[in-house]
């Protein structure tokens, strides 16, 4: 059996400004790329059971928009950028004009893909500054489907003999677009102590 | 008339004598395995999200392996008085929901053939314990790049595949 993992309120803190920092630097890309505000949620760090990850964004079968980017450098992991299928098309036809009533087309699919891109290296740059880390991502990847079929691949590669994975998640809300969505790390679990130590709260 | 249906998440499995529904919401990678004798009513469902527990030397639980969660679900229904020789199975999952060099293929993931793609790698390895156990496999939708949810009525032995991108079909 995996050994539940605890992490203490200091670390959860620690990491929960990770995703503060993180997502605020995301939300700036963002805003500018919409033109618009952008709110964004408390975030969320927890170690959360595997069966319960989806649970997150609306449930299993949710259909959703996933750009997925899988990051490699001092410390692994996964940054996926999930949303609400209406909002997916709302966020493309922002970014390329379209036609609204067709289904998502290549050109706006690479459109919200770039998005992703842009949100996710927004987002890791502020944690590499944060704890001189570097942190690579890939070229993202994208899928329009159920939430619980974008996320199981993640979980493969990050909780290969654990019950749980590290969550740090916020909610972004465009609301003069009607754009909402879920910005979310998964540091690899064998990547955790490291960046722990450079956050300063090692166990 | 089934009226409850139980969902069995990621690394679970369940096993029942009763005329439940069993489901498993948004398959991508993992593979859903459906265990069946039909003669005595009695099935197992499992969520597998990876193919091979010896190859991994901290195991966690059995229902997160293709090998383990099909012996362990053997057990269990025999238990309630299935008969090995008569167990059948459907499976379905084991897409490739993203392509991203190096990341599609998780050189992670240690195992056999790890040169393809892990929901190749679960379907493989769940057909080889299968066959390792002389469990006939009568149906499957497996591969391509889109999630599946399956659910199995364990009352009739029915299972529909569903999909957001390619619809609804019977196993």
């Amino acid at each position: 059996m995996a050994e539940p993992r605890e992490l203490t309120p200091l670390q959860l803190d620690a990491l929960r400004e990770v995703g503060n920092i993180g997502s605020g630097n995301a939300a700036v890309a963002l805003s500018s790329m919409v033109d618009k505000k952008v709110m964004l949620s408390v975030p969320r760090a927890s170690l959360v059971p595997l069966v319960k990850v989806s649970d997150l964004v609306g449930g299993a079968e949710t259909p959703v928009a996933g750009v997925y980017l899988h990051i490699t450098g001092d410390a692994s992991g996964s940054m996926l950028l999930l949303l609400e299928e209406r909002s997916a098309f709302e966020l493309a036809k922002l970014m390329v004009s379209t036609d609204p009533s067709a289904p998502l087309s290549t050109i706006e699919q690479s459109a919200l893909q770039e998005a992703g891109s842009i949100l996710a290296g927004s987002y890791l740059n502020a944690l590499s500054q944060m704890t001189s880390l570097l942190l690579r991502p890939s070229v993202p990847g994208f899928a329009l489907d159920m939430a619980g079929a974008i996320i199981d691949f993640i979980l493969i590669e990050i909780s290969q003999s654990e019950d749980y994975v590290l969550v740090i998640e916020t909610e972004f809300d465009v609301s003069a677009h009607k754009i909402k969505g879920h910005l979310i790390l998964f540091p690899d679990l064998g990547s955790l102590g490291v960046i722990l130590g450079r956050l300063g709260v090692s166990a | 008339m089934p009226e409850e249906i139980v969902g069995v998440g990621v690394a679970e499995y369940y096993v029942t004598h009763n005329p439940k529904v069993l489901a498993s919401y948004g398959l991508g990678s993992c593979v859903a395995i459906a265990l069946y004798d039909e003669a005595k009513r009695i099935g197992g469902l499992a969520h597998i999200m990876l193919p091979d527990s010896r190859a991994i030397s901290r195991g966690g639980r059995a229902g997160r392996f293709a090998d383990t969660a099909i012996r362990a679900m053997v057990e269990e229904m025999v238990r309630l008085g299935a008969r090995r020789n008569r167990i059948t199975a459907r499976i379905a999952g084991g897409a490739q929901m993203f392509t991203i060099p190096g990341a599609s293929n998780p050189a992670n993931v240690p195992g056999p053939s790890p040169g393809m793609n892990i929901g190749e790698r679960n379907v493989e390895s769940t057909k080889k314990t299968l066959a390792e156990l002389k469990i006939p496999l009568l149906g499957e939708d497996t591969g391509g790049n889109y999630g599946r949810t399956m659910f199995f009525d364990v009352s009739t032995g029915k299972i529909t595949i569903t999909s957001i991108r390619h619809g609804t079909r019977e196993l």
